[in-house]
């Protein structure tokens, strides 16, 4: 009786149920190695692992309904508090997808500063997932390279927006203020380190037989199973698919710049954590030529009904204060109509679906996080392997919980 | 044979993080002594507010309700007053003025919505971040613990410790 209900609880088929020998595990919420609160529900034949299936929600902070409440420029702040390891990412699909329905052109410095901060961030976010991921497997010192690195680049971000883990530095349309003076320079300066620590972690890890026997060959999923679970970014990349939006579908002028797309065709953990290696390359390369087309030039665009005035213009002119007043007080109408946007984020395919009806705030915000999809995926990943390669598993899909429970 | 191969390797493999890792040592350190020595953070951070005075201590703020308007959280609490009186006998520089305000810390993420908004330069992000108190009430801060010229004198006061080349629109302080 208790195992039935227990069974009823956690949604495994009665009809499976235990052998002799079977034991069900109840991996977190409060396990380190599962990046957040995420609890799973393991079935164990001995340390083989026979059904895993993960439990969330516990993260769950109703954002999708907050927007509802705030004008659009307000929403900005909760994007930053979804996957709070690539803020800038979630700034930027939530603005464009608002910029879409408003119809905005947005100036080319504009795109060219949000281009290097999102690659950037993507760095920093590459960087927790490759620390955490040797972490949870018990290699302790890549942690402290990594944060290194990702510490520069959040003082990079600080210096520019203010917030280190919440810069929502982005606006619609454009960016809340120009960068500040030194800040070439400093990106300059991070620019030359970095392949030096990339070698550091070749030397540390990549090169490392006991890393690579640890990884390869666990975890793997199938190219059918990738795409028909869904899966994005560097998780599907990992399966031999060579998708990224950034290249299929691009936006703020990511046409114009020249990267490759790394892909690995055996979907174990070795092969994402290779595709993400090999992406911290193209990410770099990336921030290097956004840097040199860095030109002088407006940072908002021209909608004097959406964004807000220059400060300046804004203490001298009588009618920049009058909009500057109404924008803030009131916001701005949303033409009707719904969108549907999608960026690379550092995990995958974050799109954002908005709908509006026409008035100061959305009707409806919806996100179609790529660490809950492919989180998804995990029961197939982990089928069949050792208890301890589930926590591979989970480092190598690189989820952030408090996107998947938003 | 594999096994004592795989056990080679894998000394090798020990032995050649550890010389990546112990040549560490001598170079540049990282990490802050945090609290013994003091955080660095840049001339933008957003930390507790300011309320800013003019030169001869009246307050700039004129109670114009744009700040608590433009906040995400719904932190600012404002009640305003007109003192007829002349500049030198009243708090604020105009004659408008904001008689309450407050700032519930218990609810502000630190966005910095509201110093975009204000038109009159009366509220900026200061540097101060160590704001933990033992009792939540204690999280709301009135013009008394907001006001510049209070948390001058406040041991919590600071400025921003990055001797960097970064300037910003919204210094002043
Ligand atoms: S920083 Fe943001 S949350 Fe805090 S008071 Fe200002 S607008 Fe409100
Ligand atoms: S702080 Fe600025 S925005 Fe807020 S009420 Fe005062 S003058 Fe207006």
């Amino acid at each position: 009786m208790a195992t039935a209900v227990e069974n009823l609880q956690t949604g495994v088929d009665v009809m499976d149920s235990a052998l002799e020998s079977q034991m069900t595990l109840s991996m977190g919420p409060q396990h380190p190695s599962t990046h957040g609160v995420l609890r799973l529900d393991l079935r164990l034949d001995g340390e083989l692992v026979i059904k895993a299936i993960p439990d969330i929600g516990y993260l769950h902070t109703g954002m999708e309904k907050l927007f509802e409440y705030k004008k659009y420029q307000q929403g900005i702040v909760i994007t930053d508090r979804m996957d709070y390891l690539n803020p800038l990412g979630n700034n930027l699909a939530y603005v464009m997808a608002a910029e879409k329905l408003l119809g905005l052109e947005i100036p080319e410095r504009a795109q060219v500063i949000r281009v290097l901060m999102c690659e950037l961030q993507r760095i920093a976010s590459h960087m927790v997932w490759f620390g955490t991921s040797c972490l949870d497997m018990g290699a302790m010192t890549p942690f402290w390279f990594t944060f290194k690195e990702r510490e520069k680049i959040l003082n990079i971000i600080e210096s520019a927006s203010g917030g280190r883990m919440t810069p929502s530095y982005f606006r619609i349309g454009g960016l809340m203020m120009d960068l500040p003076a030194g800040f070439e320079n400093r990106v300059k300066q991070f620019l030359e380190g970095f392949p030096d620590a990339l070698n550091t972690f070749d030397t540390l890890i990549t090169g490392n037989t006991i890393w690579q026997s640890r990884t390869q060959g666990i975890g793997v999923i199938s190219k059918e199973d990738a795409i028909d679970w869904g899966l994005t970014g560097p998780s599907l990349r990992g399966s031999g698919v060579g998708l990224d939006l950034r290249r299929a579908n691009p936006y703020t002028g990511y046409e114009t710049y020249d990267f490759d797309v790394p892909v690995e065709n055996d979907g174990d953990v070795w092969s994402r954590f290779l595709v993400r290696m090999r992406e911290l390359r193209e990410s770099h390369k990336i921030v290097k030529q956004a840097l040199e087309r860095l030109k002088p030039g407006p940072i908002k665009a021209d909608a004097p009904k959406v964004v807000l005035p220059d400060r300046d213009d804004m203490r001298k002119h009588m009618d920049s204060l009058i909009h500057h007043f109404l924008i803030v007080a009131e916001g701005f109408n949303v033409p009707a109509g719904e969108v549907y946007h999608a960026i690379e984020a550092s995990k995958g395919e974050l799109g954002v679906y908005m709908k509006s009806n026409g008035g100061p705030k959305p009707e409806r915000v919806h996100f179609r996080g790529p660490s809950f999809v492919n989180l998804s995926a995990l029961p197939v990943m982990a089928e069949g392997e050792m208890i301890a390669d589930v926590v591979a598993i989970i480092g190598s899909l690189d989820i952030v919980l408090g996107e998947i429970d938003r | 044979m594999s096994l004592i191969s795989d056990v080679i390797q894998s000394t090798v493999a020990v032995v050649k993080g550890m010389k990546r890792t112990l040549s560490e040592i001598p170079r540049e350190k990282w990490t802050v002594q945090y609290p013994e020595q003091p955080v660095t953070v840049q001339p933008r951070y957003r930390g507790q507010h300011l309320l800013h005075v003019d030169e001869a201590g009246k307050e700039k703020c004129v109670a114009c309700y744009l700040c608590a308007a433009a906040c995400p959280s719904d932190c600012i609490y404002i009640e305003a007053e007109t003192d007829p009186r002349p500049y030198a006998d009243r708090v604020g520089r105009d004659e408008r003025y904001a008689k309450v305000y407050n700032i519930d810390y218990g609810r502000c993420i630190f966005c910095g919505f509201c110093v975009e908004a204000c038109p009159k330069d009366a509220i900026t992000h200061g540097y101060n971040f160590e704001i933990s108190v033992y009792n939540r009430t204690d999280l709301l801060k009135t013009k008394d613990d907001l006001l510049i010229t209070k948390q001058k004198q406040s041991k919590n006061y600071r400025v921003a410790l990055s001797t960097e080349d970064v300037d910003s629109e919204f210094k002043e302080v």
